[in-house]
């Protein structure tokens, strides 16, 4: 910026290179998103996250199953799989038990995770394998054209439910907690810091972790339901969006209009042991291994 | 910043001054980081880059103010805008 014309001024100084760009593929971006979708606020969090930990690159992996989401593991340079629609969870909890070393991370989809996938999730919650799942919920399934799905909130529209929803929506965090994760919580693409926080704590945890991120879609959700762009959307979490780590499970239920808050936060943090701890202190109790 | 009272080690803490960077043609638009600069620095320009969108640039009088927190950076969905320590 040093010469400044008329024309100039309050330019900001352009370069080439950002300082993420060596985790993620350069060949496969710019990526597919649309304007104003949250997916690559969440994927830029990932990054920064996986380059925090003291975990080397070498030992991540990232998974996903089918749809806007899914394309996040082709995205980021990490050893990754795109998997079969919703079977990223069989896939990861075959990975973890197969090497124990890995840190196996799942980034999905709330239709991929709890549609197609919902059972896969019950039993590796249950297990308590060692894997972490990042669900990105955007209240449909965007990339096949914004049908209803297991999140969509009671009364929202979608293509596929024209008078509103009828359906009540799955409340991921409580189905979480309630099958055993160690560690669950919920922001939106609008708390970075929080979720990039959440996600570290998450890779260095150790047992079933899962995070629920509330993601704007401007074409699916926010236009049937009158939310606006994308900007409007983070706009619409920034006024709504509560802070509250102890919320009770029907505080948890999103709504997603008229005045009821969005309510995020770190809910449940806890120790559990994990399906190879207990494998193990169980075979040796039995002598099988030394 | 105004205190309501002066804090004690005001003349200790400096204030980080941040220097921010754009790669042009990533940019969508999406206004992402104008809208939640939480110092307010960044406003839509008349520049468009080769998709067509508007660039952020620097609001009047806001030269000075970034705190290098690297909140556009996270929040940018394109990888397009990101801070560093500046002078």
């Amino acid at each position: 910026m040093s010469a400044k014309g008329a024309n100039d001024k309050g330019r900001i100084e352009t370069v080439e290179e950002h300082p993420l760009d060596h985790i993620l593929r350069q060949d496969r971006l710019p990526h597919i998103w649309c304007p104003g979708c949250g997916l690559g606020s969440a994927m830029t969090c990932y990054a920064q996250a996986i380059e925090r930990v003291d975990i080397p690159l070498k030992k991540q992996v990232l998974l996903s199953g089918i749809g806007c989401t899914g394309r996040i593991a082709g995205y980021v340079k990490v050893d990754s799989y795109h998997t079969t629609h919703g079977r990223a969870i069989p896939f990861a909890t075959g990975l973890k038990i197969a090497n124990p070393e890995l840190c196996v991370t799942v980034f999905s989809g709330d239709g991929d995770l709890f549609a197609i996938g919902g059972n896969h999730f019950l039993h590796a919650a249950r297990r308590n394998i060692d894997i972490n799942v990042i669900c990105v919920n955007n209240f449909n399934y965007g990339m096949t054209g914004g049908q209803q799905g297991p999140t969509t909130p009671v009364e929202a529209r979608t293509t596929t439910t024209r008078y509103g929803n009828f359906e009540h929506p799955l409340n991921l965090p409580h189905l979480a907690a309630a099958l055993g994760a160690v560690y669950v919580s919920r922001w939106t693409t609008l708390h970075c810091r929080h979720l990039e926080k959440s996600m570290e704590k998450a890779l260095q945890k150790r047992g079933f972790t899962f995070i629920e991120i509330i993601c704007p879609c401007p074409v699916g959700f926010g236009r049937p339901n009158k939310l606006g762009e994308g900007l409007e959307e983070l706009r619409y979490y920034r006024e709504k969006s509560v802070i509250k780590n102890d919320a009770s499970w029907d505080e948890m239920v999103l709504h997603m209009r008229g005045e009821e808050p969005i309510v995020v936060g770190d809910f449940v943090d806890t120790e559990r042991p994990t399906y190879l701890d207990l494998e193990e202190q169980m075979l040796r109790a039995k002598g099988l291994i030394k | 910043m105004k205190y309501w009272r002066r804090p004690l080690d005001k003349d200790k803490i400096k204030t980080p001054k941040g220097h921010i960077y754009i790669i042009p043609d990533r940019c969508k638009g999406c206004g992402f980081c104008i809208e939640f600069c939480p110092k307010g620095v960044l406003e839509e320009s008349d520049e468009i880059n080769r998709k067509g969108y508007h660039l952020p640039k620097i609001a009047d009088g806001k030269e000075d103010d970034c705190m290098n927190c690297n909140f556009c950076m996270l929040i940018c969905p394109e990888l397009a805008i990101y801070t560093e320590e500046g002078e």
